[in-house]
Formats: structure tokens, sequence, C-alpha cells
């Protein structure tokens, strides 16, 4: 459904795109996954045809991205990273209006749209400007729906909504795959990325990895634990201390330890375990919990944007932490 | 009234606010101790933009009363402000300034002494580490760097307290983890912390945190508690099964 | 319920925009007429009962009816006489005095018998439209109280003979500059900057975002966005003529017809320029800043509505000339006050013409399929 090739972008001094290739098959849901600035919105505008890339070439749904940009613009959805709602139309109205550029009606898309627009149904009056993060998210899809598209392309769709309106966003995402829409979405909420069928992981322009979430957490190289102790904020500098210890984040009620063992690692897992624990004893630490664990892509991620950057990263909290 | 008292940084009593027949926010009381990390969640439209509003002075409250930093809410917003930090993801540094032109403006804007500044200045790029950055235009820093640069700027006059409005919205993990410890760093030294996320596992780091539902507060307790009382394996959990009973949106 | 066409559609939530936000309202409907109202009376270059001293060493019969018939006049009002002309620095200063007259001696004698005679207009020249129209009225005048004083003693007619008369505005009203100067600021305002305003909107919320990827044409954006002000425009259009006739009290002389088509001519032109500025600018606020700078100002100063054009230095003469506004409001003088026909104003229209042309070719190239 889509392939992209080699796809550079500049902004006067700014790489926002180096080298990206993918392909996304039908019925397939793509995730875009790296923080703020990574170059998703790029990507997505250029997939969209609303920019050109320096060099590189695409498809969508066979078609030239630049040649017949006219065919695509009709085939795809797409919700741009801000909410592009007019504040001052009510719920009914914007969709209205979305509906008859495309040249079509709410009625006649009906059953596409129903799902969501059963959940908008009450507030059809209010002003978008007027509804909660969730509402206008929902509208934004379903405007973007509108037009019965094959491909939808949704920019950060879950940013700034609360945990709970992002579930329901990635329960209806699923529906509509399973109805067979192709679906790029981007995020910066790591956790999403279990939603996706594959995943492009994105830093400064480039993509890290494409693959699917499983696969990339299998490739994952290092030895990760997870501690805990009663002193939560102490433990993550003293573990910074220990010798083996790579890196030493906080993941939520634990911390997430690399650990790079000395050469010829013969022992056990578990008894690095039990030697990273005595020495959180020596520090003063209690009720010390020390287990081996399985990567998420959040632990990917962190372990790819590092590696190469390590000096970039200022040094700055591990002093910090030094001195307390 | 209500009586002040040096333990607390923030206490509210029946914190109210109505746009007309909408209660936005529904008698909220609670404290918040001094140097505590107080995480305040909520789902879109909980009324949590609204209650820190009135918190920060920028709104008054319809009804109610709350002490921020000792100064009454609503009727001594000036020395509130005189005394807090504000920081939200959209808070802007001026992108055209430069790193230290940003610090020199803030510094000079929160009222820090002509003499002092440059110090606090470069004690500043010190802890941020930021030594080689300092004529770098803001608007070529990376998003997570941006925000670190912000938050050190929301405290450049020692608040009392800071504000933090879903401080870590886009920015990469790694970044996020790193712009947590600044703010562990910023609580050792005694300033109360306030912030908004979304970020589930960041409700972890708080050390206490409160759910608001529809205008008023859900839960209040320390993330630990919450966890063994709503049966939740993280706050993922614990969050969902209390906005779930949100009724309006 | 929008209809099905997404002109109509475009062309409906245009309107939405407008009447749903108190100020766009405001500034649409109501601030022209404030406009035109503001400055047919408050900003007024007319001259009434400005203050004037006299030094007067003659005291004879031609002074004395220079003086009486200033005084009855309703432009002027003598204020008290001086005795040197040391004074007169320090009465000035006081910033009371308008203007002040200054007799030679032996004005009558000599004014009968060689035929020449003095008399010394002093006025405050830094303010100096003002200066200029009251030595203009009070030139009149003298002029015809001389005349008349030669006539009456029979002698040779008289060599000083001033004679100003104001064409087409006998009674000397402001509103007959104000009204064509009004009508080309609003225009302007509305087409230009509220066409650049709404389109560079779209882009600030993202909206443009959509409406580039779906698959309505450009043109029909463009059109769509145009529609809603070139309504407005006309109704604005006729409250301001309904206004000058009927308050300001300025008659609409000329052809109605020919009067409305020059005026789309020119709603054409400042749509295009809007359009071009709004290919430019990508937030509201550059797009206001451009067509308030570059459009609105220039329009203000230069169209002679405040000030006069010809007393300006030759680069802003120059400058005046490539204003599209300036060519409409002449040629609105001539329709409007004047009453004249197609024939008097066709050079004018050939040029909003050509302008109109070179804009639309110029915007529609700058109109971008694109985001960049």
């Amino acid at each position: 459904m889509i392939k992209v090739h080699n796809i550079y972008k500049k902004y006067s001094k700014i790489q926002a795109l180096e080298d990206i290739s993918f392909d996304v098959p039908r019925g397939e849901i793509f995730g875009i996954i790296g923080p703020d600035g990574a170059g998703k919105t790029s990507l997505f505008r250029i997939l969209t045809t609303l920019i050109l890339a320096d060099s590189g070439n695409a498809t969508i749904d066979e078609l030239d991205l630049v040649k017949q940009y006219r065919l695509i613009r009709n085939r795809i959805g797409y919700m741009p990273g801000r909410f592009s709602l007019y504040q001052d139309l009510s719920v009914e109205e914007n969709l209205s209006f979305y509906a008859s550029i495309f040249g079509t009606t709410i009625e006649e898309n009906a059953r596409q749209i129903e799902d969501i627009y059963n959940q908008l149904l009450p507030f059809r009056k209010r002003r978008a400007g007027a509804l909660s993060g969730g509402m206008k998210q929902k509208l934004a899809l379903c405007c973007a729906l509108i037009h019965k598209p094959k491909i939808l392309f949704l920019d950060e769709p879950t940013t700034g909504v609360d945990p709970v309106s992002r579930n329901d966003f990635w329960n209806m995402l699923q529906r509509l795959q399973a109805e067979g829409l192709t679906i790029l979405v981007s995020t910066s909420y790591m956790e999403e990325a279990s939603l996706c069928d594959r995943i492009a992981l994105i830093q400064n322009g480039r993509f890290l990895k494409v693959n699917t979430p499983e696969n990339i957490t299998k490739q994952y190289q290092r030895h990760l634990f997870a501690v805990s102790s009663d002193n939560m904020s102490l433990l993550l500098g003293d573990l910074r201390k220990h010798p083996f210890v790579t890196s030493s984040y906080a993941f939520g009620d634990v911390h997430h330890i690399t650990v790079e063992f000395p050469d010829s690692s013969a022992k056990e897992f578990s008894q690095w375990a039990l030697q990273i624990r005595e020495f959180l004893m020596q520090c003063g630490h209690t009720n010390i919990f020390v287990s081996v664990i399985s990567p998420s892509v959040e632990d990917c991620f962190m372990d790819l944007i590092c590696l190469p950057q390590e000096q970039a990263v200022p040094a700055s909290l591990s002093s910090v932490v030094n001195d307390d | 009234m209500i009586q002040p008292n040096d333990n607390y940084s923030i206490m509210v009593e029946d914190l109210t606010k109505r746009f007309g027949s909408f209660t936005a926010v529904d008698h909220i009381s609670f404290e918040v101790k001094k140097g505590e990390i107080f995480g305040f969640l909520g789902a879109n439209g909980a009324g949590k933009t609204t209650a820190m509003k009135m918190l920060c002075g920028l709104s008054k409250p319809t009804s109610g009363n709350a002490l921020v930093a000792g100064f009454e809410v609503g009727k001594d917003n000036e020395g509130i402000k005189k005394n807090i930090g504000y920081m939200s993801q959209r808070f802007s540094l001026y992108e055209e300034l430069k790193v230290w032109e940003n610090m020199r403006l803030y510094a000079g804007i929160y009222g820090i002494p002509e003499k002092q500044i440059k110090e606090r200045i470069e004690l500043m790029l010190e802890s941020l580490g930021f030594q080689n950055e300092i004529n770098t235009f803001v608007k070529s820093l990376p998003v997570g760097w941006k925000q670190k640069l912000a938050f050190a700027v929301s405290i450049i006059h020692n608040p009392k307290i800071v504000f933090l409005d879903e401080p870590t919205g886009g920015v990469d993990p790694a970044s996020r983890r790193q712009f947590w410890e600044l703010i562990y760093q910023a609580a050792d030294k005694g300033i109360t912390v306030f912030v908004t996320t979304h970020y589930m596992d960041e409700a972890e780091y708080c050390n206490r945190i409160s759910i608001m539902v529809d205008g008023k507060i859900a839960v209040i307790d320390k993330p630990q508690t919450l966890k063994m009382q709503y049966h939740g394996r993280n706050m993922d959990e614990v969050f969902r099964k209390l906005a779930r009973n949100a009724v309006r949106s | 319920m929008m209809s099905k066409t997404p002109f109509s559609a475009f062309v409906r939530k245009e309107f939405y925009h407008i009447f749903r936000d108190r100020w766009t309202t405001l500034i649409l409907l109501i601030m022209p007429m404030m406009m035109l109202l503001l400055l047919g009376f408050a900003i007024t270059t007319e001259v009434k009962n400005a203050q004037i001293l006299v030094l007067d060493p003659s005291r004879d019969e031609a002074t004395r009816m220079i003086i009486n018939t200033l005084e009855a006049s309703e432009y002027f009002e003598i204020k008290g006489e001086v005795t040197s002309i040391e004074e007169v620095e320090t009465l000035f200063r006081k910033g009371d005095i308008g203007m002040v007259l200054v007799f030679s001696e032996h004005f009558s004698d000599k004014m009968l018998h060689t035929g020449k005679a003095q008399v010394q207009l002093i006025t405050d020249g830094s303010d100096p439209n003002y200066a200029l129209t009251l030595t203009q009225y009070a030139t009149a005048i003298i002029g015809g109280v001389v005349q008349e004083f030669s006539a009456a003693q029979g002698s040779i007619p008289c060599q000083i003979h001033s004679d100003v008369r104001f064409m087409y505005n006998p009674t000397l009203k402001g509103g007959y500059n104000t009204v064509p100067g009004v009508l080309g600021m609003v225009l302007m305002l509305i087409c230009a900057m509220m066409t650049s305003i709404s389109i560079a909107r779209e882009k600030e919320f993202g909206t443009m975002e959509i409406l580039l990827v779906s698959p309505v044409k450009p043109i029909v954006i463009i059109l769509s966005k145009t529609v809603p002000y070139i309504l407005i425009s006309l109704i604005n259009l006729t409250t301001i003529l309904l206004l000058s006739v009927f308050v300001l009290k300025v008659p609409v002389t000329g052809n109605l017809l020919l009067f409305f088509l020059l005026a789309l001519l020119f709603i054409f032109v400042s749509l295009s320029l809007g359009l071009l500025v709004s290919a430019v600018a990508k937030s509201q606020m550059v797009a206001m800043l451009i067509s308030g700078m570059l459009m609105m100002l220039p329009v203000i100063l230069l169209s002679g509505i405040i000030f006069p054009v010809e007393s300006m230095p030759l680069f802003f003469q120059w400058l005046a000339n490539i204003i599209p506004a300036n060519w409409f409001i002449k040629a609105v003088k001539k329709v409007m006050i004047q009453g004249l026909g197609f024939g008097a104003i066709s050079f004018e229209l050939m040029i909003l013409s050509g302008m109109a042309l070179l804009l639309v070719l110029l915007s529609l190239k700058a109109f971008k399929k694109r985001l960049d």
C-alpha cells in the first residue's frame, strides 16, 4: 500500500529526514515512534503530498507521490498533528463541511463512521473548541474518515490525551484495521508501540529500526534488570556507582539497569542479581528487589539512542546524584 | 478561612469554579506538603487545568479557599506569583533568543538582583551541563533539552512551589527521565513540585498523587497505596479503573 | 445541513466564521460606518470661527471693510487688535490664534492711487494644511472686498485680484473629500486584509493541511474565500453611500451604475492583493502586519484623505501613483462628486484593470498546491 524509497528532506541547515525507506502492506497498522522533532511530521507531510522530498520516491496505493498526487489525495485520510478542526464550528458543522469538500455527506458514510460518531452525538451541537481533548481527537478522526479513504495517516493523534481516551482511540484503530484500512500512525508514547503490527523507531530524521515490536525487543543485546528498594531516588545514584552498570533509569515503580558483564561471563544472571543486591545492601538500602526482565520497546529505544551519543547527553545528572 | 500552616505549601478547601451552569472544579480539598512531589492527574476535561490556573493566581475561584505559599488565592495573587514557578509543555522560552539571553531575561522578569544574575546563570548552566550551549539559539536545541532549560528557568528565582503542566509531552524517553531527575533535585532543595502528566510511569515517581474525575478529586494517596487499594499492577490500571467512571467528557 | 457542493459549503463556513466572532462582525460591518462618520465630522479640514488678530496702522475705510467682512463670515472671528508686530509671536505661542492680518500703512490711499496695497497674512505653519486653508479662505474674502471697494470708489479696476473658487464643493465641506477616501480604505481593509487574515488562519490552525490534501481544487478554495468578502463589501458600499447622502449631505451626482462598476473593479484589485499577501503570510499576525503596514498605511497617508498629496515631496507623489486605492478615489470623486461619465474615468479604469490583471496572475501563481 505504501512504498517509500530513500527519502531525504532538508530545511535550511537541519536534515529533517535521512534515507527513509519502508513498505507498508495493505491492512497493516504501521507505527512511527520517536520524540518530538525526530522528523515524524515531515515524513507525514511528504507522504500526504503536502510537501516535496528533496530526493527519493514513494508510491501510495501504486500511485506516484509527485506525479499522481491528485489521485492520491482522494484515497487518503489525514489527521495532522494539531487538531485541525474549525473551533468556531459545531461538531456537526465540522463533519458536514469536511464531507462536502470530499463531495459526500454524513449520511452517505454513516456506516463507516457510526461507531465513533455515536460517541459524538450527544455533543453534536457543541463548538469544536469547547470539546475535551479526547472528544476533539475522535471528531478529527471522524473527519479524516468521512470520505472512506483506503489509507489513514494519523500524525501524533494521541499527544496530550489522557490514558483512557488513548486506549479508546487505539481500540477504534483496531476496528478500522479489521475493516481493511491501512493505517500509518506516529506517536511519542512508547507503550503504544506494542499496539502496532510493525514499527519504525525514528530519531534525528533517521530510522533506527523497522520491525515488529516483538522482533525489536528480541534483538535487544543487553542484560536488563529491574531494581527497587525503599529509597528509590537514592537507589538511582547508587546503581550508577556500580562498576558494571552501564545505564540506570527510572521506569515507573522500578529502575531499569543495563549491566555490562566483565569478560567471559560464565555466571548466571541470577548470580549477578545477587551481586548487585549485595552491593546495594552495602550502600545501606533496604527491601531490595533485583530481577531479570525482558525489555520493552522503550528500553530498546533508549538503548538505540543512547549508544551513539553518550557524550551528547549532559553528564550533570550523575554528578548531581553523586552529590547527594 | 484556612489557618496557615508552615508544613504545607498548598492548602485547598472546597475550591470551586463554575462557568455558567458548568462546574469545572467541584469543591476540591487537599494539602501538599513542603518539598513534596505531588502528581495531579486526571482525564482530559476533568478540571485539572482550571484547578491549576486558580492555584497559580490566574483565575478567580467561584467559591472556596486556597493558600498557596501562604498567600490566599483570589486575594493576594501578586504574592502567589512572586513565590511560584510555572512551566508547561507549551511554555515558551523565546525561540529566537540564545540560551543565556533567555536566562538573563527571566532572571530579570523574576526580579533577581542585578548582582546575583551572573552567578545564578552560571550555576544553572553548570547543573544542566549546558556550558557549551550558552550561545545556542533555543530553537535549535532538541526538545528534551528545551524542556530541561525551561524547567531550570522556571525555578531560577528559587520559588517555594513550581507548577509543571505536562512538562514531558513529546520528549524522548531518555530526556524524560533526566527531566525527572531535575525534579528530584529541585525537591531536595525544598521546592514543592506540583506536576500533571499523561505518562502513568511518571505518576509512580511522585510522593503522592491525586486523580480528578468529573471536577472532583476521586482519590489522593501514595502510588503504592493506590495500587494496593485498586488491585492494579501499575498506575495505568489504577487510572483507568477510576477514570472509566467519568460521566462527562 | 450543509449542501453537497464544496463551494457552497465553503462559503457558508466562511460566513459562520464571520458572524460567530463578535469582533469580526463588528470590524466588518460597524467599523466602516464609524470610520466615515469619524473622518467626516471630527477630522475635518473645514474652517469654522478661526480666531484672527489684526494689526492695522491705517485704520481707514478699506481696512475696516475687510475686517468687517471677515468677521461677518462664518470662517473667522476677530479676536482683537495688536499694536506691534513683536506681540504677534507671543500670542501665536499661546496657540489660540489661527492667523494675524497685518495691513500696511495708508492702505486705502495706496490702493486707490497706486493700485498696490499690501496686506500680510501670518499663519501657524506647524499645521500646514490648516494654515493653507486659512490663507486661501482669507485671500478669497479679501479679494472680494477689494474689488467691491474699488468699484464703489469708481477708480480703475484694482490690480489686487485674487480669485479663489472652490469647484464642486462650494460650501467647502470636508465630506466631499472624506467619502471617496473612506470608501477606498474600507474596501481595501475588508477585501485585502480580511481575506488574507482568513486564509492565514486556516494555515495557523492546521485546517489548510486538510483542505490541501482534499481533492478540492485550489481555485475553489480561493474563490470561496473571496465571495463572502465581496458581498460584505457591497453591503458596506451601500451603507456608506446612504450615510454620506443623508448624514454628511454629500450627494451622488453621477451615474450609480458606473459607480458600482468602478467599485467592483477596485474590490477585485483588493482581493487579489489580499490573496497575494496570504500566499506569503504563514500566520494571522503576519497577514495583518503586511496588509496593515504595506496597504492600509499608504492608503491613509498618500491618498489625500488627511494630507494633500500635492504638497508632498515628489517621491511620495510618485509613490502615491502605484497605490490602487488612489486611482479608485480619484475616479470616485469624478463620478460621485463631479457627476462625470465613463469617458472621464476611462484612464483610471484602465490603470485599475491593468493592476487587477497583474495581481490576479501573480496571486494565482503564488498560491500553493502544497504547504511550502
